[in-house]
């Protein structure tokens, strides 16, 4: 059992936030977690992007070979990652400024994620936020009905956790940032 | 419950758990982390951190507060560890117990910022002038970089010798849970050696120039004795599924995690594939690899490199079994299933 | 019978290996002196360069280490920071200080580092046979300027006190010399107020001794120092070049 989980963005995005509270939730599960993010020059410009594989078994590589997962914040991480995901990867694809098409696959959840994190919650930074919610969710229809995937490995009660460890030193942010995990995971209907 | 730490960021708070009292550094990708990291805590701590003008700055401050006896360490990448062989090879010569971490890219010159493995040779063959040896320890995950940083020092104290990490940038960049589970070192044993000023005793000397008829050829014999003492009592690997396996993977660091991966899809094609992994570089885990080489028995060597543990490992098999190698350089990273075929073409 | 002068404390019973007419024994007579007198032997701890120097510590009676090439500033700074109550001081000549070690100079002075550096200028490079050092004088004969310094092709010589006085963080620069006894008193007393700073922890101190090579030089002792007090110090002018404790 095994998912390997790409989420990318434009920097400031909060891109390698919202990889950390995906492994942050894998941990507060007792799940094995790696997260590598991207570095260096990429950094600056382009896209930056985090890789979190999340298993119930020892990771060997913290690199996605053949990832199963994509959170996608800008167009660009899009065009850059679609190529390198498995078959029914599970993709959420921010419709605020990415322009709905037809499904990459079919487990493709087109997710208005800026929208979301500016009217709902009221602060757009928490789109990021927003994402992982929508992912569990996406991540828990693929195990349960559509693809078979795997089993459940990821559930939203640990997620929501997990922002109160990563937000452990600014506890002002913990209850809207909660908040956006549930509004992305409540935005995906079975 | 376990902290999601980089493993950088775990080697610092390893080091400082275990006493540290000084860090040197110079800023290079993929090490930032470490220089940051303790340029916040070793400061709040009251203890000493200087950003160095140069890698071969950073090195000697680290062989002068070492020289005093006290727990000092330096960090870098490829390019900056070439710059650090001078230190090194002096601190060798005259015994000074140090921590050198290497976060490994790759090369040659500047190369890139990507993870690599391919100071390998450098590391274990003494990457400076002389006829001197490190220890060289190669965690494969946070939860080791945490590990190895904080025992490094014991090791260098209890032989007098530089101790080097050679970790990698992925190894170094990724964050995984970490306990930190050592306790906190603040006594230290007293070294009868070190420079301290000589209230009440004899000056003390630490040097490594040694001109005097036959007293570097003496020093060397004296040195040697100690490797080979460091070579009986320090050998560290990994064995995994080996017992009874045809196929047996030799790697370190970045790559025995992906070879260890690669074993167990072998296993489940039904291949009796195993994972020797050296945690010492240096000494290297030669006569357990020699046991295990039998003409039945096929080696595979795989590394983020071209090829340089191979070759050690060739060594210790001596012509018993075949050896063969597997690897990418210049931040190109393996994957399991291209050792899996690597493998299966093996069997066949 | 009283005696009146005796070896320092701070010397060993040692022969010198220096070359005959060779200021270094002078000069290390005059840091052990100012040591003694200062009661910091035993908290001494002195980094050698490499060099002619590099087997100082046969010479002083308190604990020394070795440096790798033009590295004493960086060695010092370790010692120091982890040690601050003890008592640091680099010996260091031209070649090792202001050629391959000027990055280390300049950035152990520029961060005021609290020690003292003994630095003896004899413009050439003294251990390796006499070779072109930053400070060899312009038009000089040396092993490696067989037809005398050119500026064209090797620059010119470089005044280490007057670069770090521009440094906002040194604190005390002298240039003296021990070619007579009037300027052996005083370059003792350079020393000694440069090790007191120290001890006052008033920050980064060097203190810049003119001194000769008459082997390297290939001069008697006496032409050598004649050399020193015409053309040497007519380059390298002796005197005060920064006190910071005394502008404030």
């Amino acid at each position: 059992m095994k998912h390997e989980i790409i989420v990318a963005g434009f920097g400031g995005q909060g891109v390698l936030l919202a990889g950390t509270l995906i492994a942050q939730a894998a941990i507060e599960q007792g799940l094995h977690t790696t997260w590598f993010p991207s570095y260096g020059a990429e950094m600056r410009g382009g896209t930056a992007n985090s890789t979190i594989v999340v298993s119930d078994e020892e990771i060997g590589s913290p690199l996605a070979f053949n990832a199963n997962a994509l959170i996608a914040l800008n167009e660009p991480s899009l065009n850059k990652f679609l190529p390198r995901m498995a078959k029914s990867a599970a993709i959420i694809v921010n419709s605020s400024i990415i322009a709905q098409t037809e499904k990459f696959t079919e487990n493709t959840y087109f997710v208005p994620l800026s929208e979301i994190a500016d009217k709902t919650i009221g602060n757009i930074k928490t789109a990021n936020m927003v994402s992982v919610g929508a992912l569990i969710k996406a991540l828990e229809l693929c195990a349960d009905h559509i693809c078979k995937m795997e089993n459940k490995i990821l559930n939203i009660n640990s997620a929501v956790k997990a922002v109160e460890t990563a937000f452990y030193a600014k506890p002002k942010l913990v209850d809207i940032n909660k908040k956006a995990v549930l509004a992305g995971y409540d935005f995906i209907e079975a | 419950m376990k902290k999601l730490v980089k493993g950088n960021v775990a080697l610092c708070e390893g080091a400082i758990t275990a006493g540290l009292h000084a860090y040197f550094g110079y800023p290079i990708t993929p090490q930032n982390e470490v220089p940051a990291y303790m340029s916040r805590k070793m400061v709040e701590l009251g203890r000493v951190f200087i950003q160095g003008e140069s890698e071969i700055a950073s090195a000697n401050m680290v062989l002068g507060a070492a020289v005093t006896g006290k727990r000092a360490m330096t960090s870098s990448s490829s390019p900056g560890m070439s710059l650090k062989q001078e230190a090194l090879s002096y601190m060798a010569g005259m015994e000074i117990p140090a921590l050198i971490v290497n976060v490994q890219r790759g090369g040659p010159g500047l190369g890139n910022i990507s993870g690599a493995q391919s100071d390998y040779f450098q590391a274990v063959k003494g990457g400076g002038h002389g006829d001197y040896r490190l220890i060289v320890l190669a965690p494969n995950c946070a939860q080791e970089m945490y590990e190895t940083a904080y025992d490094s020092f014991d090791l260098a104290e209890k032989y007098r010798t530089p101790v080097m990490i050679l970790s990698d940038g992925i190894v170094g960049q990724m964050m995984e849970p970490v306990e930190f589970n050592r306790p906190e070192i603040k006594e230290f044993a007293n070294k009868d050696w070190a420079l301290t000023g000589c209230m009440q005793r004899e000056p003390r000397s630490i040097k490594s120039l040694l001109m005097r008829e036959g007293s570097l050829e003496r020093h060397n014999i004296d040195l040697q004795e100690k490797y080979e003492i460091i070579s009986k009592n320090e050998v560290q690997y990994e064995s995994y599924l080996t017992d009874d396996a045809q196929i047996i993977i030799t790697a370190f660091g970045i790559a025995s995690r992906i070879s260890k991966s690669a074993v167990k899809l072998a296993r489940k094609n039904g291949i009796k594939a195993g994972l020797l992994r050296p945690k010492t570089l240096w000494p290297f885990p030669s006569k357990i690899i020699s046991e295990l080489a039998k003409p039945q028995t096929a080696f595979l060597c795989v590394e983020l490199n071209h090829g340089q543990m191979v070759e050690d490992v060739r060594l210790a098999v001596n012509g018993k079994s075949r050896v063969e190698f597997l690897g990418k350089g210049g931040g190109g990273i393996i994957n399991e299933i291209e050792i899996l075929e690597k493998i299966k073409k093996l069997v066949k | 019978m009283k005696k009146i002068l005796s070896r320092p404390e701070s010397l060993k019973d040692n022969q010198m290996h220096y070359c005959p007419g060779c200021g270094h024994g002078i000069i290390h007579r005059l840091v052990a002196e100012a040591i003694d007198e200062l009661g910091v032997r035993e908290k001494t701890i002195a980094v050698a360069p490499v060099g002619c120097a590099v087997f100082a510590y046969d010479y002083f009676n308190f604990d020394t280490t070795e440096a790798p090439h033009g590295r004493p500033p960086a060695v010092a700074t370790g010692i120091k920071r982890t040690n601050p109550d003890k008592f640091v001081f680099t010996y260091q000549g031209d070649g090792d200080i202001s050629a391959i070690g000027m990055s280390e100079t300049i950035h152990a002075a520029n961060r005021g580092e609290n020690i003292t550096i003994i630095f003896v200028n004899n413009a050439n490079y003294g251990m390796t046979g006499g070779q072109m050092a930053p400070t060899t004088l312009i038009g000089q004969v040396t092993e490696t300027t067989p037809f005398g310094r050119d500026p064209k092709r090797e620059g010119y010589p470089i005044h280490l006190c007057e670069l770090l006085s521009s440094l906002t963080a040194t604190t005390y620069l002298e240039r003296v010399s021990i070619y007579n006894p009037k300027n052996i008193i005083n370059a003792k007393r350079a020393i000694k107020k440069a090790f007191q700073y120290q001890i006052e922890g008033k920050g980064f101190s060097l203190i810049e001794v003119i001194s000769n090579c008459p082997v390297d030089w290939g001069m008697t002792p006496l032409d050598s120092i004649k050399w020193v007090e015409e053309k040497f110090i007519e380059e390298f002018k002796l005197g005060l070049i920064k006190d910071k404790t005394e502008q404030i």
